[in-house]
């Protein structure tokens, strides 16, 4: 009773945040409903019993990819309004109303067969983040050591990309080069 | 009301639908990566919801991993956005038309 | 005696194409001499093989190698000398042999001299692979070589349009010709079963004679082109446009007894089917005094020797479809010789006169052309059938057989014909050669020909005057293969009647030519008579073939052209190549480089795809109509 409750608020909250996300003409408020659907959306995997999965949904996505998107857009300019060209508006609603369509009916129709055994089985009175853990590492290993690696590439392509004066290395170079480039700095400020 | 693998798998539905108006209609490229945002997440929801309601923990392992990806691809992807509006002083999609067929 | 064979057939062919090395050069003297030379390698080598046979020896028959074996078909390249080949390659090459020489001097100063040579020679091939194969389809490879080889050789100076024109005039009513000689072919395969000649007719005896009627006019319209008769005949006058060599070698002894030959050849038919027979003879006593008609008054020296040829092919039919076919071969033989030097002649007058064509502007002549003179007045002689000359014996041998089979008209016509003749020779004779000098008001100074040319000549009027003395030789050779028809006029009387009385008439019609032209005058009240407009004009046959063939087809080939091939045809293909064109451009505004645009479409292919899985899976879920059809596709 409760589920269904839970489920059915979250769900119109999460479908409407996302709804705003996606068609309002403010940078901002897209930004705003898109944490908040974050949010909802965490709060599903609490009900489905993924604790884990829940907590680093909101860490990781909440927290770090819309904390970076909120820096992104301090470059941008958003006090303005986002122009969109007038695109076929019924093309686009068409379509997508249309694939829906097309993907529930592939799901609720009776074609899956009903024989799926587990792989990695959920072992009962365990807690869901013991068991995330023991799979994660022992069966899933490498792909989470790749996926470490990928993040370090990622974090390196970032800086490379957005950094500046990345020719001077401050820790390369002798003291006195140090001081006259900061004087040559504070000079021109002066002038 | 018994809530069933369905109504997960219709609600992702609607969801990953939301996101294809939202790639299809945004001509700003930030806003263009907040819909994929909503992609990979109306994804994640029907993962979880099949390893729930098949007892496998291989949905949420996938979970994590597009969790992981995703956040990579957005640092990098705003680096190249910042790149560009460096250089042309806009992220309109209508004025990236050099690869014009 | 085989060797004799493959030398004279094969050694026109090897100065052809010795010839045809030089094709583009200017003139080289070696390829005349080494064409004439080899022409006279095969001549010789024709008299061997002739004179093995009035020796008694046997028949040289030869299958070189095979052409078709296919199913029920054979056929081989085989060649056979017996009497009528023989009697053909020898007339071929002596005359062809005459000919070469004399064409060395004549295109002395042509700069196609080497193409010439080699035109000819191949003709000469072709002409032998015609008289000497064994079968009809050789018979055919070498109807259609003469064909080809006389098309090459009537345009020759294809600069002229008028030439070019004449030249297809004669392919193309050949052609049309070959159609109906093709079918005859076809019927004789078909009913007989083999196209060699033996056994073909042994095998038609035994045939219905519907069937036989059938094969005999068709192969008859296939002669009928080829030898000129009504009404095929336009392309023969025309066809003067070549070069006189050429028409002496094809146009008077050897392509146009072609359908001569074919009669001759053929006649194991043509004596099953009397009724044809009579048809061909028919035919031809109607083009003798048609042709003969049009020479009294034409004004073109070439021309009138051309339906001289014309007329005389006529006799040559009348006697073939009348069954005697020994001397329509006889005839054709003292023709040749006689023709061939009346226009080798008329060449030399050409020359003389700048290649001036009209008599009335001729005349005196005989003063400065002294050996052409005295040639052609014997060639007019020997045509005009005055005994002892060649033509004698034979035209009275045709004029005999029309009288004692009781076909008098066609022997009355024939009689009136021979008088015709020999009043428009020599009309020509007199009108060039005598009378006061009319050329030099035209500032003309006439001059002999070479000396070699006419020592090439007199072999052939040593022939015309004494070809007739072998009759009896030649009689008893032929008909081994021939039947022998003899024509007896039962009375003495009679035929001494009708001989003398024949040359009297003849004498006669010399006469009234010599007086009338001796002072040539043209009678301009004449000239506007009805009779003289109709046969000026050739009775208005070209005119009319203009008008009712030619105008028509051109105006239907414009409209096929314009409106069918033009609007429909290309039209189409354009149009399928546009639909690759128009598409591609209209899908390239897909790579409109604009990635909105792009997600678009991606989201449009998935909803595609998702549509297809749909169809799968209900085509895998009601799946008991769809297995059949899939495990049929080889999906299980």
């Amino acid at each position: 009773m409760f589920e269904a409750i839970a489920f059915y608020m979250f769900a119109f909250l999460t479908i409407a945040m996302f709804y705003i996300a996606v068609t309002t003409s403010q940078a901002l408020y897209a930004l705003t409903a898109l944490a908040s659907g974050m949010i909802f959306i965490s709060a599903f995997y609490f009900i489905l019993g993924a604790d884990f999965l829940g907590a680093v949904q909101i860490v990781v996505y909440s927290g770090a990819v819309l904390a970076l998107y909120a820096f992104g857009m301090m470059f941008f300019d958003t006090t303005r309004d986002i122009k969109e060209k007038q695109g076929n508006r019924y093309v686009v609603i068409g379509l997508s109303v249309l694939s829906a369509l097309l993907v529930v009916v592939i799901f609720v129709t009776p074609l899956i067969s009903s024989n799926i055994t587990a792989l990695y089985p959920i072992a009962e009175g365990v807690g869901n983040t013991q068991q995330v853990g023991m799979v994660l590492f022992t069966k899933y290993l490498v792909p989470f050591e790749v996926a470490a690696i990928m993040l370090l590439v990622a974090m390196v392509a970032g800086i490379v990309l957005a950094g500046k004066k990345m020719d001077l290395s401050l820790t390369l170079m002798s003291d006195a080069e140090i001081r006259t480039i900061k004087e040559e700095k504070t000079k021109k400020v002066l002038s | 009301m018994e809530i069933g693998l369905n109504h997960y798998l219709v609600l992702s539905t609607i969801l990953f639908a939301i996101g294809l108006v939202g790639i299809m209609r945004r001509k700003n490229l930030l806003m263009l990566f907040f819909a994929t945002e909503i992609l990979l997440n109306s994804v994640n929801i029907s993962f979880a919801a099949i390893s729930h309601y098949y007892g496998d923990l291989t949905g949420q392992m996938f979970a994590f991993f597009v969790i992981a990806i995703a956040a990579s691809e957005v640092a990098v992807g705003l680096g190249l956005l910042i790149v560009w509006h460096k250089r042309h002083g806009n992220i309109d999609l209508d004025l990236m038309s050099t690869m014009k067929g | 005696m085989e060797f004799y064979l493959y030398l004279a057939l094969f050694a026109p062919l090897t100065g052809s194409l010795f010839a045809a090395l030089f094709g583009a050069k200017p003139k080289t003297l070696l390829t005349g001499i080494v064409t004439s030379s080899l022409l006279f390698v095969s001549f010789v080598s024709s008299s061997i093989l002739l004179g093995n046979l009035l020796m008694g020896g046997k028949v040289v028959h030869v299958e070189m190698m095979t052409w078709m074996a296919t199913g029920d078909l054979y056929i081989p390249f085989g060649f056979v000398v017996d009497q009528v080949s023989a009697i053909m390659m020898f007339t071929v090459t002596l005359v062809s042999t005459v000919v070469h020489v004399y064409a060395i001097g004549y295109m002395d100063h042509d700069k196609s001299f080497n193409r010439f040579f080699s035109y000819l020679s191949a003709f000469v091939f072709s002409m032998l692979i015609l008289v000497m194969s064994d079968n009809f389809a050789g018979l055919f490879i070498g109807w259609e070589g003469v064909g080809l080889c006389s098309w090459l050789l009537i345009g020759f100076w294809y600069h002229k349009e008028s030439a070019s024109w004449a030249a297809n005039e004669a392919f193309i009513m050949n052609r049309i010709a070959d159609l109906g000689m093709l079918v005859g072919i076809f019927l004789v395969y078909w009913n007989t079963g083999t196209l060699q000649y033996s056994e073909a007719f042994a095998n038609m005896k035994g045939l219905d004679n519907h069937i036989l009627t059938l094969m005999g006019s068709f192969l008859f319209i296939g002669a009928m082109g080829k030898s000129a008769q009504f009404p095929l005949h336009t392309w023969l006058a025309d066809a003067m446009e070549g070069p006189t060599p050429v028409s002496a070698l094809i146009h008077a002894a050897t392509m146009v007894t072609a359908g001569v030959y074919l009669v001759v050849r053929a006649n194991p038919l043509y004596d099953l089917i009397p009724h044809v027979g009579l048809m061909i003879a028919s035919v031809g006593a109607f083009v003798a005094i048609f042709a003969a008609s049009m020479a009294l008054v034409n004004r073109d020296m070439k021309r009138i020797i051309a339906y001289s040829t014309l007329s005389q092919l006529g006799y040559m039919f009348v006697a073939a479809g009348l069954g005697a076919y020994w001397v329509a071969l006889f005839h054709l033989m003292a023709h040749a010789f006689f023709k061939a030097l009346l226009f080798l002649g008329a060449g030399n007058v050409m020359h003389a006169m700048d290649s001036e064509l009209d008599p009335f502007k001729m005349g005196g002549l005989r003063k400065v052309m002294k050996g052409t003179f005295i040639m052609m007045t014997l060639a007019s002689v020997a045509l005009a059938g005055i005994f002892p000359l060649a033509g004698f014996f034979t035209k009275d041998m045709i004029l005999e057989a029309a009288f004692v089979e009781h076909h008098y008209i066609i022997y009355s016509v024939l009689l009136f014909t021979a008088g015709l003749t020999a009043f428009y020779s020599f009309r020509l004779v007199a009108l060039i050669f005598h009378g006061e000098e009319r050329y030099k008001l035209f500032g003309i100074h006439p001059h002999e020909a070479y000396k070699y040319m006419l020592v090439a000549m007199s072999p052939l009027l040593l022939l015309a005057i004494i070809a007739g003395w072998f009759k009896m030789t030649y009689f008893e050779m032929v008909t081994q293969l021939l039947p022998a028809t003899e024509y007896h006029i039962h009375s003495v009387a009679t035929y001494w009647i009708m001989t003398i009385g024949t040359q009297l008439f003849v004498i006669l019609a010399i006469v009234y030519a010599y007086k009338k032209y001796q002072v040539a005058k043209q009678d301009a009240e004449f000239e506007k008579r009805l009779c003289y407009k109709i046969l000026i004009n050739q009775y208005y046959i070209p005119y009319l073939y203009n008008k009712v063939l030619i105008e028509p087809y051109r105006a239907l080939s414009a409209f096929f052209w314009k409106s069918v091939d033009q609007k429909i045809v290309d039209a189409s293909v354009d149009g399928i190549a546009n639909i690759f064109y128009s598409t591609g451009e209209k899908t390239r505004t897909m790579q409109s480089g604009n990635l909105s645009t792009m997600l678009k479409w991606m989201v449009a292919g998935l909803v595609a795809l998702l549509s297809l899985a749909v169809v799968f899976a209900i085509a895998v879920r009601y799946s008991d109509g769809v297995n059949p059809l899939l495990s049929g596709l080889g999906v299980q």
